[in-house]
């Protein structure tokens, strides 16, 4: 099953034809509309014209995450205010979040990449999705409403959370497909499982589940508990939101990335080196078709591998491996990304606190869990139980008001956070994935 | 008037308060009265000691978070109804105790209460007002 079989199943040279098409005119945009495209392009001595062909692209400067944050909110935008239709902004960041704008011909692109992504993982109309990825300044929610409205199938906005209420509507609504994160799904089972309620017995047949790591043996626990098919997607804000690249229905092998819109490359992620095919490192992507915010070989900091290999499905497009880590030090915390640089300078804005502290990831009950541990030095200290009590709450509140993630706040000892040279270990993550 | 308590701060797991005890006592530091509050995570483990300078010199050489507080020693009568007097003195003055502990040591024959108050010269001046015998901290540390 296809959504657009032209453009899914275009033959590669076809289809890279049409990709140094799309490059050469969005370097051109990009070149004429953005003034840090502009210097980082002149500085690198390129010019849009120098790109001839696809391997060409390799000598274009990578854009990061911190030049997105450099330009908050909107100096990356190729296009004026007066044609951006939607402003989105990436989850979790403490003070500057990173904001991407879609003009509205770039939400009908994602909207048919989503609906591409949808059909991808076998759903179609008369399919009823449960769309339990959070709707906001998060892409997740919209993102997928977006595309499942555009293929026409019949989508229930709940958002995340009110497990009880989830569990009532896929009895009552008939739910057939479940879009969430891998590990609220797991959370949905345990539920149920508590309520007596049977999936076996529900109409669930397929899940659509992202926005954190997850693995192979989480896929079979899934499948088994909640009686359906789990399939892996993938999307990042800053490229466009879900619907970046998806799992085929039929061979539940890697993830398909839509690459008349968008080109990947891995790389070392230290020498920044293009890697070839099947080699693991970090992800780039360039954008082609976006007009509100196209972005040029934007690290990812993902991990993962790429395969050019045809696939059962018939689509010719390209297919990435599961995410298998970070090259960075961000954490995914049940959907949230927190960077410890984030948590450090909440706890240096709390009067007295010193920023020795450890992070302690978990996954209990298929939920994940942070502990943030600080020491107690005389600053903060106080003969009064009351006090200290007060002093972790505030830390547990801080860190939920800014980056939005429930945690646990633990009061140590002194020097019990190792010290080491150069570099702290700020993270314990105990999640076996 | 004042008596000085050193207050130390101790993580909920095994061996912790022996280390104390330990570094107190090898350094020939004598506990007079304790008292440990604790939480699931934490304690606060309240001393007071003969020696209060050289009790928080060792104790944080060895990497304790130590602080010193200003209690109060009260002589409470050894008789039934005793402590309530004293406590009926301070609420009349609408002073809240924060914490506390019985010294071990009597004095002639009376029992001896470590208080911390939210307000301490306040409580002071209500429990003298009420004619109750207030122990000075020299008396107290070589009681």
């Amino acid at each position: 099953m296809f959504f657009n079989e032209e453009f899914e199943t275009l033959p590669r040279p076809a289809l890279e034809a049409l990709q140094l098409k799309r490059l050469q005119a969005v370097l051109e945009r990009v070149y004429d509309n953005v003034p840090f495209y502009k210097a980082s392009f002149d500085k690198a001595a390129i010019r849009p014209g120098d790109v001839r062909s696809l391997d060409d692209l390799q000598r274009l400067p990578f854009t990061t995450k911190q030049d997105m944050r450099d330009s908050y909110p909107y100096a990356l935008f190729a296009a004026p205010m007066e044609e951006i239709v939607r402003i989105h902004a990436s989850s979790g960041t403490t003070g500057k979040p990173t904001v991407v704008g879609y003009t509205r011909k770039d939400i009908e692109t994602w909207s048919e990449l989503m609906a591409r992504t949808l059909v991808t993982a076998s759903v179609h109309t008369g399919d009823i999705i449960q769309n339990a990825y959070g709707y906001g300044l998060f892409t997740g929610g919209l993102g997928v409403h977006n595309g499942a409205e555009r293929l026409g199938a019949s989508v229930i906005p709940i958002s995340g959370g009110n497990t009880k209420r989830q569990i009532m509507i896929m009895q009552d609504f008939g739910s057939t497909v479940l879009t969430c994160t891998p590990s609220y799904s797991l959370f949905m089972a345990e539920e149920a499982k508590v309520e007596g309620v049977d999936f076996k017995k529900l109409k669930l047949r397929v899940g659509i589940f992202g926005a954190e790591p997850w693995s192979e043996a989480m896929r079979g626990e899934i499948e088994e508990k909640l009686n359906l098919v789990a399939l892996d997607i993938y999307g990042l804000s800053e490229i466009m939101g879900p619907g970046v690249a998806q799992e085929c229905f039929e061979g539940k092998c890697g993830l398909h990335i839509w690459e008349d819109h968008f080109i990947p490359e891995i790389i070392n992620p230290v020498t920044g080196q293009r890697l070839g095919e099947g080699e693991k490192g970090e992800l780039v992507v360039t954008t082609i078709t976006k007009q509100g915010i196209p972005l040029i070989r934007y690290r990812t900091r993902d991990i993962t591998s790429i395969t050019y290999e045809p696939c059962i499905c018939g689509r010719t497009h390209a297919r990435i491996a599961r995410m298998s880590g970070r090259s960075d030090d961000m954490l995914i915390i049940r959907g949230v990304n927190v960077f410890p640089s984030q948590i450090e300078s909440i706890l240096v804005g709390i009067e007295g606190v010193e920023p020795h502290y450890l992070l302690i990831v978990d996954r209990r009950d298929n939920l994940d869990t942070l502990e943030v541990q600080v020491e107690v030095d005389e600053q903060i200290f106080s003969d009064e139980v009351k006090v200290l009590q007060k002093l972790s709450r505030r830390i547990e509140k801080e860190i939920k008001d800014m980056l939005g993630v429930t945690c646990t706040a633990k009061l140590v000892e002194p020097k019990t956070i190792q010290r080491s040279e150069g570099k702290a270990k700020r993270v314990i993550d105990n999640r076996k994935l | 008037m004042k008596v000085e308590q050193i207050s130390i701060f101790i993580e909920n797991k095994s061996g912790r308060l022996a280390e104390v005890t330990r570094i107190l006592g090898d350094a020939g530091i004598n506990i007079r009265a304790l008292a440990l509050a604790d939480t699931s995570d934490f304690g606060i483990l309240r001393l007071i000691v003969n020696d209060v300078e050289k009790a928080k010199l060792v104790l944080k050489e060895k990497g304790f978070t130590v602080s010193k507080t200003e209690v109060v020693a009260v002589e409470v009568p050894d008789r039934p109804g005793g402590l309530s007097a004293i406590l009926q003195a301070l609420d009349a003055e609408r002073i809240n105790v924060e914490y506390m502990y019985a010294f071990v040591e009597r004095c002639g024959g009376n029992a001896v209460i470590i208080f911390r108050f939210d307000e301490t010269d306040k409580a002071i001046a209500a429990l003298k007002n009420s004619t109750f015998n207030i122990l000075e901290g020299e008396r107290l540390y070589s009681m």
